[in-house]
């Protein structure tokens, strides 16, 4: 299969370019970006890509697949449908399954279902103790030789620094960064941001110190034991402020956040719709200014969603007792773009987060259109209105407090390996 | 839209007059008796037929001012009823009472005031006077003192006007176009 | 000024006209419950349900008072006898209320915004009956009642707040409430007891008590809520007692004519003493009395009229 993408605005960070250009596919590698490449009889497929984006698929460093043992909230394939319609080529999933994935045959079969069964790349992400317990190492090594590309124990931090670090040093054999949910648990017996929409609400509030208390911890310990930390969904102004002050004097520490952190205050939380339930939860205006700061000037790296895609039963229940999270494939890029159009970053900025500062940060040949590399690529047009019905996602999960929100920009194609696995309604044809 | 008067200023005061005489009359004095005026407009002419009695009698009668609102039988089909304070300073219990409102239509207002004093206790007597019976009633209640007699067609509005609340005295009937 | 909401979920919501309504409303209600026979015919046919998850005395016998003398038909659900015990959630309970066909629903329950959630569910008005700390309604309106009444008006008052804040959904509706009119509110309590933020609200926050009642007209002290872990907020009831503890002398300080609410239930000797709850300027057991007029006055204004 040959693909001709034609007449596009390539935007490829990686490579610093960003002009009208073509694209040529050939089987699974991008053969040759180039003005004009003329069309070739035979079997290529030409797509008129003009007045839209050309860019390597997304890449999202943290998504709940939910499979094996969730499956009624998520599967391998139903989350990928959603990863592909939203623009991600490649996902990296948590660990939190049932079994958690804690060990080589768990990773082995992750691997093998998301490759008879997805859409996009997965890569799993270990847990970093055994069960999520925070008790003993999980069995890095099995899970790496069947291909996790991270450890996590993402939905809490590990509480015993002792254990952290042992973890932070034993990776450093497999070079996999160690992707640290930042949660201080006796601090946050809460349920939403600890501030004025807390007191309003009478939830009981977290506080941001939750969050960088452990942040910091986190990169103190990587530093003192020379490991690659990656802090994962930062939403609070001081999480930011000591990220920028630790990176200026040690490289290996990286981070991202996610649009609802850049997109949604507190105030949000008012009504008690149980989908605004996130954890960390949302924060105040101050934080959410800080997180835009943090991603113009680079101490953000990354964009992530938090894919966390739940049945309605989990969520049609009292605040308190509702299930965090929010099902993130599907909106994230757009929710994105606001970005772009806000001034916080430039389109290639925002497609650096998505794209190669992810591959890099997890070692993956992904994330460019470099000829000779993976034809993962999207196509996008910034400026197509849509309204978010969850009814027409992909992913099981319907749980998102963005449900009736007109967003601006949309992904029109995805290309995976070489391959169209989707394609908007009427896009081309 | 035409509106026809059917009493002005000073029929009205001569039409209070003698319903204020009849009651005197009917009741051989006036000692015993005690006036419940219905809000809004039956408080204002109640307050008339006392002071009016005052004049003649030379007694001050004690004046209840009641309000209907929980005792109506269509208080779920108004759009957002409003409650007003009930105020009668005065033992009920085997008293004469004279209950005063402006226009007896349905009588359905008069039997919500009616269970409304029952439910204060057991006057002896309760006597009904109305400043204007329009008729069409659709329970069996009948005025002890009516000041003026028309029969109105349905779609008519009867409107009593008095000086506390509308600036002027008199009785009009309103034809909607 | 008329009435136009569904539901009563919380202060919040409410205007100022919105409270005079039902502060004027409540005032013909407090007639009824003078009378030899306590009992008007305005509720005939309608069904009351009080749905409540966590124990209470006062507030729901109040509501089964007032929707009683208003002749409705009252049905009580308490957590042990409910099926919420069984694991049913709140949504497959409210499912099966609305199959009665009720046409006001009270609810308590020890979680925020499990009040609007019911709301968002059923076609019946649903009233607030306190739900965590976050808001209870009817017990502000009551108080402002009792202070109107006490004191001819509410502008112009000087309010101290007394006790467990943080945790106090009574505390909250009351400043919702009271910002509505030119009120000065004073809080007060152990740092632990009174939230982040609280300033916010346009209250003044005084950690000493005896400056934080100076010049009060009204004081309205709240319960150390023992059932909400409110204990290890502090060292000792016997510490808090000493701190926080309102007590005769006190009173020297507010205005001469200051009245000492609380909502109850009262832990007597630790947020209040005897001297105190039973003495002159004690209007505790008015707000008793003003609750049935009060509730009488919501579940007029919520199922009357066709709405």
């Amino acid at each position: 299969m040959k693909i001709l993408i034609k007449n596009g605005r390539v935007i490829d960070p990686a490579n610093n370019i960003d002009a009208v250009l073509d694209v040529y596919i050939n089987g699974a590698l991008i053969e040759k970006i180039d003005r004009d490449i003329p069309e070739k009889k035979g079997d290529v497929h030409v797509i008129d890509a003009s007045g839209a984006i050309v860019a390597p698929g997304l890449i999202d460093v943290h998504a709940h697949l939910r499979e094996p043992g969730y499956e009624w909230k998520e599967t391998i394939k139903t989350g990928t449908m959603a990863a592909v319609k939203g623009g991600f080529t490649t996902l990296v999933c948590m660990a939190n399954t049932s079994p958690v994935n804690d060990n080589g045959s768990v990773t082995e079969a992750i691997v093998e279902k998301a490759r008879s069964e997805g859409v996009c790349r997965v890569f799993p992400c270990g847990s970093i103790t055994k069960g999520l317990k925070g008790e003993e190492l999980s069995e890095i090594g099995e899970m790496f030789k069947a291909g996790i590309v991270a450890i996590s124990d993402d939905g809490k931090s590990v509480k015993n620094a002792g254990l952290l670090r042992m973890a932070m040093e034993y990776v450093t054999i497999f070079h996999i960064p160690v992707i640290s949910h930042c949660e201080d648990e006796d601090l946050s017996k809460g349920f939403v941001n600890e501030g004025r929409a807390s007191l309003l609400s009478g939830l009981e509030g977290i506080p941001s110190i939750a969050e960088e208390i452990i942040a910091q911890r986190d990169m103190t310990i990587a530093r003192y034991v020379n490991s690659h930390v990656h802090l994962t969904h930062i939403s609070t102004r001081g999480s930011v402020d000591a990220i920028n002050q630790e990176k200026r004097r040690y490289k290996q520490i990286s981070c991202d956040t996610c649009p609802h952190y850049f997109t949604l205050t507190d105030e949000a939380t008012l009504t008690f719709d149980t989908n605004t339930k996130v954890n960390p939860p949302l924060r105040s205006k101050e934080d959410v200014d800080a997180i835009k700061r943090g991603l113009k000037n680079g101490t953000i790296d990354i964009i992530a969603t938090d894919h966390a895609p739940h049945d309605l039963t989990s969520k049609d229940v009292e605040y308190n007792l509702a299930s965090s999270g929010i099902s993130g494939l599907e909106t994230a890029f757009s929710l994105s773009l606001a970005l772009v159009r806000e001034g916080v970053l430039s389109m290639k900025e925002l497609l650096e987060k998505f794209t190669i500062n992810p591959a890099r940060m997890l070692k993956l040949p992904f994330g460019t259109l470099t000829p000779g590399k993976p034809a993962d690529l999207i196509i996008f047009n910034p400026d197509t209105p849509w309204v978010v019905d969850t009814k027409e996602f992909a992913s099981k999960g319907k749980n998102t407090p963005f449900q009736g929100m007109e967003l601006t920009g949309k992904n029109l194609l995805t290309i995976v390996d070489g391959k169209i696995v989707y394609r908007d309604k009427g896009f081309g044809r | 839209m035409k509106n026809k008067t059917l009493l002005d200023k000073k029929a009205l005061e001569r039409t209070i007059n003698r319903i204020t005489h009849e009651i005197i009359e009917k009741n051989q004095g006036c000692g015993a008796l005690s006036l419940i005026g219905i809000r809004t407009r039956g408080v204002h002419l109640a307050q008339r037929i006392r002071d009016k009695i005052l004049d003649v009698e030379g007694i001050s009668l004690p004046l209840g001012i009641l309000d209907i609102t929980m005792y109506r039988d269509d208080i779920f089909k108004l759009k957002s009823p409003v409650l007003k304070k009930t105020e009668i300073p005065f033992d009920v219990n085997n008293k004469t009472i004279v209950l005063v409102d402006d226009v007896l239509h349905t009588g359905r207002t008069i039997r919500a005031a009616i269970d409304a004093i029952m439910d204060l206790g057991r006057p002896n007597k309760i006597q009904l006077a109305v400043l204007v019976d329009r008729g069409e009633r659709q329970l069996p209640i009948h005025p002890d003192y009516a000041g003026i007699l028309y029969t109105a067609n349905p779609e008519e509005e009867v409107l009593v006007r008095l000086r506390e609340l509308d600036s002027k005295d008199d009785v009009i009937v309103v034809k909607p176009q | 000024m008329n009435w136009d909401k569904k539901d009563l979920l919380g202060i919040k919501g409410l205007s100022r006209e919105d409270i005079i309504l039902i502060l004027d409303t409540a005032e013909s209600f407090k007639e009824v419950s003078q009378r030899e026979i306590k009992k008007v015919p305005t509720l005939r046919g309608k069904t009351i349900i009080t749905l409540f998850y966590e124990p209470s005395t006062r507030t729901r016998t109040s509501f089964e008072i007032a929707a009683k003398r208003m002749s409705a038909d009252t049905i009580n659900i308490s957590a042990s006898t409910s099926s919420y015990v069984k694991g049913e959630t709140l949504k497959d309970t409210a499912k099966n209320l609305e199959s009665m066909m009720p046409d006001v629903i009270i609810i308590r329950h020890s979680m925020p915004g499990a009040p609007h959630m019911l709301a968002r569910i059923m076609d019946a008005s649903v009233i607030n009956g306190g739900d965590g700390a976050h808001e209870h309604p009817t017990q502000a309106l009551l108080d402002l009642f009792t202070m109107r009444e006490k004191k001819g008006k509410i502008d112009g008052l000087n309010i101290t707040i007394i006790g467990d804040i943080a945790h106090s959904r009574v505390a909250r509706s009351n400043i919702f409430a009271l910002k509505h009119f030119e009120t000065k509110i004073t809080c007060s309590g152990p740092p632990t007891m009174l939230p982040p933020y609280l300033e916010d609200l346009g209250v003044k926050v005084e950690y000493n008590i005896e400056k934080a009642v100076k010049n009060a007209d009204v004081i309205m002290m709240l319960r150390i809520q023992k059932e909400r872990g409110g204990i290890s907020y502090i060292p000792s009831i016997k510490e808090y007692s000493t701190l926080y503890g309102l007590k005769a002398s006190h009173l020297e300080k507010a205005k001469k004519d200051v009245i000492i609410m609380h909502p109850g239930p009262m832990n007597r000797g630790v947020e209040i003493t005897d001297e105190v709850a039973d003495g002159p300027c004690s209007v505790i057991l008015d707000q008793v009395e003003n609750g049935v007029a009060v509730r009488m006055a919501t579940l007029f204004l919520l199922a009357g009229g066709d709405g």
